[in-house]
């Protein structure tokens, strides 16, 4: 077949809805993007074990020890999925490892902000989660096949994550004046952040386009975000709390929510490595690898010898 | 010291040993040596903080004066604290984590394969529970500490080093106080000589087949079935119990 053959099979599947998979022939940058897009999740998974892990041992109550471990380890194994799923793209987990480590790949933003109290936990859980969850929603119907299977699981995941977060914050927001005021707290500071989640807004979104084209995508940042708003006000008001954005308001003739951009200057700033914690985030990861390197290394050798005695047998 | 209080005891001690391993545990979550390693480790804790709770919960059925599970975790200073001693020692590198719990594994199995025979039906109950999760996690390390005892020489010189650091801890496993001898009459408790006897055995195969040396007339220490315990302690309760005693009256 000439190439344009191939492209119009490809083409085609993406008029009929049907997968591609890892097989099948796919154009450069539709592979390259979805290396750059499932591995910066994938990181994003690994990434986001240690802010939240940052608690495990604090946690406040036997169950919500075992609540927080299984959603960590849960993000552990999603993690796992997604590398697998971007190994099918002809890439090993090595150079996906070692592009994270050297901070030429990204990780969602999100977590180079620190969890100061318990309640972040919460926060986190709810709106970082829930925001996740829109994104990722989509994705289950996203054109890549090993993607959008992985997904699938993910969001299961995810929703059950963003519930528990939200237990946390009912459990802060109907407690004692104390946990209240820590709640409120955690909100005021996630509340921006996590509507950064969905990406700079349509104007100035450069992966957006193909993105779209490719059903890799299927709504934009700024549709999305305002979802995330209408979805979540009702929430912050079922907790008592207060929205930290003084514009916010029902806009009855769009029927959504009125809202303040969130800083786009902090974005960029902390998407270049000035965030709180990018450094902290990042040496933690290549701490882990590094230390984890004569443990791989034993592995290896003895796996080596094994299969000598085996073959010599 | 009646029954009761004798077996309000017997199960603080093994829901402590429990949540203080489990503690340590967790403190790789997102720090393991690869993804799938972490999430073992990860699971294995999981596991273990499960048990600490059911354990902690029957001794707060047990005791009766209104201190819930969580009371008992987070509102006891460390000299009301009866883990062993070998739970609460540092995590080290992952040589030392991995043969701390393949000790504590190996205990685990044969202590609870006995337990599940108790004629507290509720301790037998979390025993057979455990039996199940704990030879999973015993598979688990001891494979790793025979890739660890014969695979680099580096590998196997941490692993060497952390059995022989460890060894003094583990004489205390097997002590048995006044609580053991009304609850081993009683046909609840476990007699830990018999245990002792097959976790040495087990112990010995297993460190053979790892290339390993078994340290000989270790000096063991002593202390935790009075609440006495390494200076490690104190500062994991002091981690573990900050938030609920900042709070007392929250509910979480």
């Amino acid at each position: 077949m000439e190439l344009t053959q191939f492209e119009d099979v490809f083409e085609g599947k993406l008029a009929k809805n049907e997968m591609v998979e890892p097989k099948d022939w796919m154009p450069d940058n539709y592979r390259k993007h979805l290396i750059r897009q499932i591995s910066q999740h994938a990181h994003s998974e690994i990434v986001g074990m240690l802010p939240e892990g940052n608690w495990i041992t604090r946690a406040p109550s036997l169950r919500a020890k075992v609540v927080l471990l299984a959603k960590v380890q849960d993000e552990g194994g999603h993690g796992l999925y997604l590398y697998t799923a971007a190994e099918t793209l002809g890439i090993s987990r090595d150079e996906l490892l070692d592009n994270l480590h050297t901070g030429k790949a990204k990780y969602s933003s999100i977590f180079n902000y620190p969890t100061l109290t318990w309640a972040d936990i919460g926060a986190v859980g709810w709106l970082v989660d829930g925001a996740a969850i829109m994104n990722q929603v989509m994705l289950q119907r996203t054109s890549y096949g090993p993607y959008a299977r992985a997904m699938v699981r993910i969001c299961k995941e995810e929703s059950f994550h963003q519930r528990q977060g939200f237990e946390i914050m009912t459990h802060l927001s109907f407690g004692t004046a104390d946990q209240k005021a820590m709640a409120q707290d955690a909100l005021n500071r996630w509340w921006y952040p996590t509507m950064m989640m969905f990406g700079p807004p349509d104007a100035e979104s450069p992966n957006s386009e193909n993105a779209m084209k490719w059903r890799i995508k299927r709504e934009t940042n700024d549709q999305l975000r305002q979802k995330f708003v209408n979805q979540t006000v009702p929430q912050v008001e079922y907790l008592g709390l207060t929205v930290p954005d003084a514009n916010l308001k029902w806009n009855e003739a769009k029927k959504g929510y009125d809202y303040s951009e969130p800083n786009w200057a902090e974005f960029k700033q902390v998407i270049s490595g000035n965030g709180p914690c990018n450094k902290e985030r990042l040496a933690a990861r290549n701490k882990a690898h590094d230390d984890g390197a004569w443990v791989r290394e034993a592995a290896q050798a003895f796996a080596k010898k094994r299969k000598e005695v085996y073959e010599a047998a | 010291m009646t029954t009761q209080e004798a077996l309000f005891n017997y199960t603080l001690r093994l829901g402590d040993t429990n949540l203080i391993l489990a503690q340590r545990l967790s403190e790789w979550t997102g720090h393991g040596p690869f993804l799938e390693e972490d999430l073992a480790l990860t699971n294995i804790a999981l596991d273990i903080t499960g048990a600490a709770k059911s354990l902690l919960e029957y001794a707060s059925t047990i005791e009766n004066k209104g201190r819930s599970a969580d009371d008992l975790a987070y509102f006891r200073n460390d000299r009301q604290f009866f883990n062993a001693q070998i739970t609460e020692q540092p995590n080290g590198d992952y040589a030392k984590t991995i043969a701390r719990q393949a000790i504590m594994d190996c205990f685990d199995y044969y202590f609870f394969t006995e337990l599940a025979k108790s004629k507290d039906e509720t301790l037998a109950g979390i025993a057979q529970k455990s039996i199940k999760e704990v030879t999973y996690h015993l598979r688990h390390t001891s494979s790793w500490l025979e890739r660890f005892g014969d695979g680099t020489e580096e590998s196997h010189n941490k692993t060497q080093t952390a059995i022989n650091q460890l060894w003094q801890y583990t004489g205390e496993l097997f002590e048995m106080t006044e609580v053991d001898e009304i609850l081993l009459k009683e046909g609840i408790a476990v007699d830990l000589n018999l245990v002792k006897a097959k976790w040495e055995n087990h112990m010995a195969d297993l460190l053979a087949k790892c290339t390993l040396i078994q340290p000989e007339n270790v000096f063991m220490q002593t202390g935790s079935r009075k609440g006495i315990h390494t200076e490690h302690l104190a500062f994991i309760l002091a981690e573990m119990q900050a938030l609920p005693r900042m709070y007392p009256d929250a509910k979480w």
